[in-house]
């Protein structure tokens, strides 16, 4: 039985005229969010994770700047295709999104009472009054002590992780069901992190809300996303399940990453592993694999050709020339 | 300063004792006692009458550095981490404490003094955007400390530039660079190399590597271990980042509410952790391993207002196992086992 996807990326490309010319920023990316599920987009500044987030809900500056290529198909409509309107009932309705800076996120000048029942009040027909009590009752589910009294206070009354709280509460307001988490946790204390990713986890377990993770902290993907995308320079480099990605990562960039990491249990005396060099800026992509400048693996084909996004094993997906190979010779070593 | 003089007349009156001890009881390269940084609230209308209050950002921290070590500084925001490195280096003027340095006290060292010591003790600071001069070149900016500190002619000092730009992993072309044109983690090499230009002997680096990319951040850590090798370098590491923290430190300790509430070597500290802060800290770190399901120890709440810390034991108010002595008396230092030692009541 093949379920449609809840939302199902197809070869999306974000462009941006700037005054340097025409820049890439995603470049072909193709993905999949099944109802229920928590799939995590991870990888570094600058690899077009927040633009990818960003054109799903179609927020970039579509008049001047930014233009779409490819589908974005959600529940089978095609969000590339809607009017102005129509993408309006959507955003915050159907896929809602939360942001990685809570207090630039919220208006100061309002109370929070008020930001949440604004988005009640826009998608459905419920009364000022009901509004506010599902407020209250948004700011109870995400956690807020006291939220008759919270509901009525402003954003600098708050602390960073209250704040990224209202930002959930303002984002399940309508019960969507995608929520679209762009780093909502890199900007918080660990142990605040910690309250935010378990409410997330709750949410997704009790109404089922698609969620897709934007993040660079491969520990969160690990404890909270089922399937993983890692992106580099806008494109996709590898996409597994998460327990593949951490056990068996084909990509050289997606291994480099999680070798880079100091682990808690790790071994100290050993040094830590560095991808060499940087990562390219976009008006200057190499002609190759886009990795290829910077990988160990690297022959003359990587920096000839690029190689296309294939399956390597069930559910595994890698851009790589040499994966089979490097699979094979770290077999090698360790037998 | 009565101090100074009786730590140097042991030193000199047992020599024997320190030759015995030498591994136990190594005399510190900086010996931090007492340290508070009150920061004094006025109400609206100023402070007419009624209680003065404050905000006790550290509250009574002391620690040894020795040379040659890592101590690593953890907590979340707000604990006080970074106002410690600011007033060993007097960014910040301390409310009270001691801070020996060479048998000194940093914190009555004025004019010529102070700027002799300042040459020994350099800070690495966390953003690399702004605390770089955009209108400056490298070069300029490297050797604005050399001119300060009147080392060199200048000639040398565009050599000993140089140098340190070769150490730091940087071509000597950057030296007419400008900060824009290049990447986050090569200005935190910058960064670095500005602090290493006078030759210190204690860098405080707060937050280094927080602002920077994960395979960015690995490079610049490993520079920091080869350097500290290289130099015989002692720093005090200051991070929120307890994977970082433990990676590079050889002791660390533990922060909560301008308090510090654990300190270990490394090792004892992530084996064993005492305190219920820690322990909820590092449940807290999420592992990169799928596999590994752990139990997260949840902290209810918030870190209070340091306006009003809790009475007793700062950390009652989240304490999953607070009893009630916790709120009546604030716990004192205790030593559990080797140079592990804690500030809770559950350890008596």
């Amino acid at each position: 039985m093949q379920e449609q996807p809840l939302l199902d990326v197809k070869e999306l490309k974000t462009h941006f005229h700037t005054e340097r010319g025409r820049m890439t920023a995603v470049d072909g990316i193709s993905f999949q969010v099944n109802v229920g599920e928590i799939v995590g987009v991870v990888g570094e500044s600058g690899c077009g994770k927040s633009v990818t987030s960003q054109s799903i809900l179609r927020l970039l500056d579509e008049k001047n700047t930014a233009a779409y290529e490819g589908e974005i198909l959600f529940k089978g409509t095609n969000l590339l295709k809607l009017s102005d309107s129509e993408m309006r009932n959507i955003r915050g309705n159907d896929i809602a999104m939360i942001f990685q800076d809570p207090l630039s996120s919220l208006n100061p000048v309002y109370t929070i009472g008020y930001q949440i029942a604004e988005t009640i009040l826009l998608h459905q027909d419920v009364s000022k009054k009901e509004a506010y009590a599902r407020a209250v009752e948004m700011l109870r589910i995400t956690g807020i002590p006291a939220p008759e009294k919270r509901v009525n206070e402003f954003p600098h009354q708050l602390s960073g992780g209250m704040q990224q709280r209202v930002m959930i509460a303002i984002a399940l307001s309508c019960l969507p069901q995608l929520l679209i988490a762009d780093e909502p946790t890199t900007a918080l204390d660990v142990t605040i992190q910690a309250q935010i990713i378990e409410l997330i986890e709750e949410l997704n377990r009790k109404h089922g809300m698609g969620v897709l993770f934007i993040t660079h902290d491969l520990g969160v993907v690990a404890e909270l996303c089922t399937r993983v995308v890692v992106m580099y320079l806008g494109q996709i480099v590898e996409e597994a399940t998460v327990e593949d990605l951490f056990t068996q990562p084909l990509h050289p960039y997606t291994k480099g990453l999680m070798k880079s990491i100091p682990h808690l249990d790790g071994d100290k005396s050993e040094k830590l592993h560095v991808i060499k060099g940087m990562v390219p800026t976009l008006n200057n992509v190499p002609k190759g694999c886009r990795f290829a400048p910077r990988c160990l693996y690297a022959d003359e084909l990587c920096l000839e050709k690029a190689p296309d996004l294939t399956e390597y094993r069930k559910g595994q997906k890698v851009r790589c020339w040499h994966a089979e190979r490097i699979v094979l010779e770290e077999e090698g070593q360790y037998a | 300063m009565p101090n100074t003089v009786s730590l140097k007349d042991i030193s000199e009156k047992t020599p024997l004792f320190n030759r015995e001890e030498e591994h136990n009881e190594k005399i510190p390269i900086l010996d931090v006692q007492g340290l508070k940084k009150y920061y004094p609230v006025k109400k609206p209308f100023g402070q007419i009458r009624g209680e003065k209050r404050s905000v006790k950002a550290v509250d009574n921290v002391s620690f040894r550095l020795y040379e040659g070590e890592t101590y690593g500084l953890v907590g979340e925001s707000g604990c006080g981490k970074s106002t410690i490195g600011r007033t060993l280096l007097r960014l910040i003027e301390p409310t009270a404490g001691k801070a020996i340095y060479k048998n000194k006290d940093l914190f009555e060292l004025t004019g010529e003094n102070l700027r002799e010591v300042r040459q020994e003790l350099q800070m690495v600071f966390q953003d690399p955007y702004s605390s770089l001069n955009p209108r400056k070149r490298i070069g300029q900016t490297l050797e604005e400390p050399l001119t300060i500190h009147s080392i060199g002619t200048k000639k040398e000092r565009t050599e000993i530039v140089m140098e340190i730009l070769n150490k730091v992993g940087m071509q000597t072309d950057h030296y007419y660079r400008f900060p824009h044109e290049l990447s986050g983690g090569q200005r935190q090499r910058i960064g670095l190399a500005r602090s290493l230009v006078v030759n210190p002997k204690i860098i405080i680096a707060d937050e280094p590597v927080s602002a920077l990319d994960v395979s960015i951040q690995s490079q610049v850590i490993n520079l920091l271990q080869e350097l500290q090798e290289d130099l015989q370098l002692t720093y005090l590491f200051i991070a929120h980042d307890i994977s970082i923290v433990r990676y590079i430190s050889d002791r660390i300790g533990v922060m909560y509410l301008g308090n510090l509430v654990e300190e270990a070597p490394a090792d004892s500290l992530l084996a064993t952790p005492l305190h219920p802060y820690t322990q909820a800290l590092l449940s807290a770190v999420p592992l990169p391993n799928p596999l590994v399901k752990k139990e997260r120890i949840i902290l209810k709440g918030e870190i209070p207002s340091p306006l009003s810390p809790p009475p007793g034991c700062v950390f009652h108010t989240r304490c999953p196992s607070a009893m009630n002595v916790c709120k009546m008396e604030a716990p004192e230092k205790k030593e559990m086992s080797s140079n592990h030692f804690v500030s809770c009541h559950l350890y008596r």
